[in-house]
């Protein structure tokens, strides 16, 4: 085949981008010492079982699927109600609800800081009123809404391109055989819209569990996920070898979670899921 | 209206946008009967049949079933299941869990939905289907479990959106008489969309014939083909020959310059009609003999017999004949008076 030739470019950013670093990353992770003078050990693994550590992990895991979750419950509905509206509007509103996505994601996540600081468009606004200024940055609940925030289209684009596939005749004859409103979307809309609903979550899952951007902005330094301790071993401590063997757990995690998740997608055909 | 009256469609019209797509449409279905609504695309037949499954509210006029008032019930709360155009089956579920659909929506026992769905696969010959997928079947199969699925649930009215459409024309023959067949044995009543006039000629009791939202003509198949009531209904049902021509006066017609005996009354005098002529009415006979004459302009040989143009300087003429007579031949023709149709002119709308 003469087409493979055209391949040869991606073949190259492959392993120059990918194959190398991830290779790098793993041998970083089994060994310590100098770059001239590597050896091999699982100690950098060992390091990671210490509690202080294991609870970052499950910090990060928690927030993840709590964002993962909430996404899921605002998003499903919004996907919902636009794919029954009219194409010409449903068009509109994909727009409307894309267009936030043209900023910088560190611009739009900046935005929250004005709007949630102590001297804040919100704390400003609740003064105004006469009560007692909140803490609303600076914790769980920042960087969770933040979190929403940012990855919620990634959870309604995938729902609502499967849900507006679904044929108007599977509505119309699952009504027609008796049943009513709540018994077409528990029996045909939602096992037909699961697998947007599994892309949806792996594509808020995967950011949500690794981020270190909306942690550090929202969260304040102090704020430890897995994505800022990695961030921190590489840049500050400069420690490379537990930084690489925190990445490949935090990507075993992630392959071991989509695995788990595509269990659950029945329909093998047109799945949109990763797997 | 009559007793065993199932279905009652009373001046039912049906705007989209303001433009018309029903108008005063009044039609009575008999309990047991198969009826079939045909006409071309856009005659408004699959919006009746919607209008009587209840996925479209009539912008005039009632729906009636059994004596009652249904216009606004839900299609779920019908008496009335349908067969879709495309089958509508769902994908997520396996053949057993589409027909017993409806049933689990009942809240029947496990046993008796397993009973009722197994007898009904026994009915359209899908036994031991019950495991495999929608995407595994055939779509002579799907469209046996669609038919599966809306007959399980005794509805007294089976609605049918054209569902031969799709199945090439071997299968489309067989499905025509397992369905007529189907029909006969559960007794239920069958209303037919389609667009075929073959179909709706083989199988049905009463054919419903529409164009342009109005109904043209409601009548048995044998009636509607050797007694089309116009023009359309004419050219539409089989094929024909139709001439313009002039009623002199009761039983006496003009057309292609010879005055004819016929059998139609009730005309003005020299009222201006039309005439129709059924291709294999047409009788070949020697110039001399004819009661008209042309000369033939082509042969088609179609199997059962040879399609004829005979040409008279007036009009073409076909003629379906098992003898075949050369190109270029003049020819008489005879027609007998019980075969020539008198219709009024329709305004063309």
């Amino acid at each position: 085949m003469k087409l493979k030739v055209l391949s040869y470019p991606y073949v190259v950013w492959i392993a120059v981008f990918i194959v190398v670093p991830l290779a790098l990353v793993l041998l970083y992770s089994f060994t310590d010492g100098d770059l001239e003078d590597l050896n091999f050990t699982i100690s950098n693994f060992r390091k990671f079982l210490d509690s202080k550590y294991l609870n970052v992990l499950w910090i990060s895991v928690k927030l993840a699927l709590e964002s993962t979750v909430l996404t899921l419950i605002l998003g499903y509905p919004v996907a919902l109600i636009i794919a029954k509206e009219k194409p010409s509007k449903r068009n509109t509103m994909i727009f409307l609800f894309v267009m936030p996505m043209w900023m910088n994601f560190l611009l739009r996540t900046y935005a929250w800081l004005t709007l949630l600081g102590k001297n804040g468009v919100i704390n400003f606004i609740i003064e105004f009123l006469g009560f007692k200024p909140l803490d609303l940055l600076y914790n769980d609940g920042a960087v969770l809404l933040g979190m929403i925030y940012n990855f919620l289209p990634f959870m309604v684009l995938p729902i609502y391109s499967v849900l507006v596939k679904i044929d108007n005749s599977l509505i119309e004859s699952a009504e027609d055989l008796g049943a009513n409103k709540f018994q077409i979307f528990t029996r045909i809309i939602l096992p037909l819209s699961i697998p947007g609903i599994i892309t949806g979550i792996t594509m808020v899952f995967m950011p949500a569990v690794s981020t270190f951007v909306i942690s550090r902005l929202l969260g304040g330094g102090q704020y430890m996920l897995i994505g800022n301790l990695i961030e921190q071993q590489f840049l500050w401590v400069g420690d490379w070898h537990f930084g690489s063997a925190i990445s490949i757990i935090m990507m075993v995690f992630i392959l071991i979670t989509m695995a788990i998740t595509s269990k659950f997608d029945t329909q093998k055909e047109g799945s949109g899921g990763l797997w | 209206m009559e007793k065993n009256c199932i279905i009652d469609l009373k001046s039912i019209s049906k705007e989209y946008d303001g433009v018309k797509v029903l108008d005063n449409l009044n039609l009575y279905v008999r309990k047991n009967e198969f009826l079939t609504l045909l006409g071309p695309s856009g005659c408004g037949k699959t919006t009746t049949l919607r209008i009587i499954g209840g996925f479209e509210q009539p912008t005039e006029g009632k729906v009636i079933f059994e004596g009652k008032d249904i216009t606004n019930v839900p299609p779920y709360k019908r008496q009335i299941n349908t067969v879709f155009q495309k089958y509508a089956l769902f994908p997520h579920m396996n053949v057993f869990e589409n027909v017993a659909f409806g049933l689990n929506i009942k809240r029947l026992p496990k046993d008796e939905i397993s009973r009722r769905v197994s007898e009904m696969l026994r009915l359209v010959n899908l036994q031991g289907f019950e495991k495999r997928s929608i995407q595994s079947l055939s779509g002579g199969q799907q469209q046996r479990v669609a038919i599966a699925r809306a007959l399980v649930n005794e509805p007294k009215v089976l609605l049918l959106d054209e569902p031969l459409g799709a199945l090439d024309l071997k299968l489309r023959k067989e499905m025509q008489t397992e369905l007529k067949n189907m029909q006969k044995r559960v007794g239920i009543t069958f209303i037919y969309v389609t667009h075929d006039q073959e179909e709706a000629l083989t199988m049905s009791d009463t054919v419903v014939v529409m164009d342009k939202g109005v109904i043209q003509q409601i009548g048995t198949p044998v009636d509607i083909y050797n007694e089309p009531k116009n023009a359309f209904v004419a050219r539409f049902i089989g094929e024909s020959n139709i001439v313009d021509g002039i009623m002199h006066e009761d039983f006496v017609v003009e057309f292609a310059g010879k005055v004819f005996k016929c059998v139609d009354k009730g005309f003005a005098k020299g009222e201006k009609i039309d005439v129709v002529i059924r291709p294999e009415d047409l009788e070949i006979t020697t110039p001399e003999e004819g009661q008209f004459t042309g000369v033939v302009s082509s042969v088609t040989f179609k199997g059962v017999h040879y399609e004829m143009i005979v040409s008279n300087g007036k009009a073409d003429w076909k003629i379906h004949s098992t003898i075949m007579k050369p190109v270029g031949t003049e020819i008489g023709m005879r027609v007998a008076p019980e075969n020539i149709h008198v219709m009024k002119k329709v305004k063309e709308r």
